[in-house]
């Protein structure tokens, strides 16, 4: 009888390399790989404009078909909330729940295998690889909170940890299992050249936006400003584009930094109160936060100006649209460089 | 011929059309014929690579005003992937 297996795909090298270990020995290999939301995955890739010419490939679907295995791709973007407000075992270094999120991620997996009937589960870890998530002592930690227990097998570090369920029952032989440890990646790229695997992702921070620093810096920001954790997909799809402004507590204005952002910004003018230089080229500005009065409106009129072509201009008008009423120009002076207090600047 | 089912993917990004797509294919029977409109340009490398590695057939596919339409065919029989 064949064993079933379901793989945690990243679409890093690491995920890569475990799936094929354990399909090495005789085993059915599927994937699952979960959209939380903050995925480095795509969205950026996709937005930003330079990079239109050069369309990014989605490394899952990559992987998985150097694999020869199906991909079932999962958005967990609401459940996945709960693990990013709340971590039980806290953050790292940045907003990066990373020991929550493997935990939650292993479960979802763990429900996926009963519903589907597979064997075990297997995920590309390894000891000592990342800080916090992948010590020796969160390994047994993520089996146990996750419900997987024994089913949950690394094919890139067993042997440096207790025997599980497929290797007591015969099922893979731990032999053909490796001791990977430690932060080289040597082995990994030696095991990759071995496999024949060429052009395979190599992320340089983590697997999400949520261990890059200047994106933490505006979620916590946004969690700051608006009193609450909560979250929805569109705000945090937004902390990855354009140029993040908050003169006061009221508003933040997000500004694009060039034509690819200005397109994907405009597609949210239905939602956000916008301001579009028109005397000159320049971005578009969402305004984030409560309706301003008059001389609010003014400030982020001259803000958005600064970023224009007309920002040495004595005078530059622009448009004000409003989702529910008549949109109206504004003229104003561009601030200069000197003007835009530095704390306003969140990323 | 069956009617082709429509799925709206515009001003989603990667992975949600895919997933948008898996999601409908899902619910259908084989052979069915799934029309997804998606305005992501990573579209045209993910949903044909999603479509390979699940047994589905792209029947065809354009670019219309930045927009990526794709016509999907549901695998008549299921891919087995023997590892
Ligand atoms: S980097 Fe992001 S996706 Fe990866 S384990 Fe940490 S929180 Fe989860």
């Amino acid at each position: 009888m064949t064993r079933k297996a379901v793989a945690l795909i990243s679409g890093g090298l690491d995920s890569l390399l475990a799936a094929r270990l354990i399909q090495q020995q005789g085993i059915q290999v599927e994937g699952i790989n979960f959209f939380t939301g903050f995925c480095v995955e795509g969205h950026t890739h996709a937005i930003r404009n330079h990079d239109r010419k050069r369309v990014k490939r989605n490394n899952a679907l990559w992987v998985a078909e150097q694999l020869g295995i199906k991909l079932h791709i999962i958005d967990i973007v609401d459940e996945y909330k709960n693990v990013v407000i709340n971590p039980r075992h806290g953050y790292g270094a940045n907003l990066n729940p990373c020991l929550d999120c493997k935990i939650f991620m292993v479960r979802k997996a763990h429900e996926w295998l009963r519903e589907n009937d597979f064997d075990f589960i297997i995920t590309g870890e390894v000891i000592g690889q990342r800080p916090k998530s992948q010590r020796k002592r969160c390994m047994p930690v993520i089996s146990q909170e996750s419900g997987a227990e024994d089913l949950l097998l690394r094919p890139l570090c067993a042997q440096n940890l207790p025997a599980t369920l497929p290797e007591n029952e015969g099922w893979v032989d731990r032999a053909g299992l490796r001791d990977f440890g430690g932060r080289s990646r040597k082995p990994q790229m030696a095991l990759a050249r071995e496999f024949g695997f060429e052009d395979y992702a190599q992320p340089a921070g983590g697997c999400c936006f949520l261990t890059d620093k200047t994106y933490s810096v505006k979620l916590q920001d946004l969690w700051d400003n608006r009193g609450s954790r909560e979250y929805e997909l569109d705000d945090i799809m937004l902390l990855k584009v354009g140029r993040h402004i908050r003169p006061s507590k009221d508003f933040k204005l997000i500004i694009a930094r060039e034509e690819g952002e200005t397109n994907f910004l405009s597609g949210y003018r239905h939602q956000f109160q916008t301001i579009k230089t028109v005397s000159h080229g320049g971005p578009i500005a969402l305004i984030e936060g409560v309706t301003l009065d008059a001389e609010q409106l003014e400030l982020a009129c001259a803000i958005t100006a600064r970023f224009s072509q007309g920002r040495d201009a004595d005078s530059v008008e622009l448009r004000f649209s409003d989702p529910e009423q008549a949109s109206r120009s504004i003229h104003v002076k561009p601030l200069a460089a000197n003007q835009i207090e530095r704390d306003w600047i969140i990323a | 011929m069956s009617e082709i089912i429509e799925v709206d993917a515009r001003r989603l990004f990667c992975p949600l059309p895919v997933i948008r797509l898996q999601n409908c294919i899902k619910q259908q029977q084989p052979g069915a014929r799934v029309r997804i409109v998606s305005t992501d340009p990573g579209s045209m490398n993910d949903i044909p690579t999603w479509c390979r590695i699940n047994g589905h057939q792209v029947l065809a596919s354009e670019e219309q005003d930045r927009e990526f339409i794709f016509l999907v065919q549901k695998a008549t029989m299921e891919v087995s992937h023997g590892g």
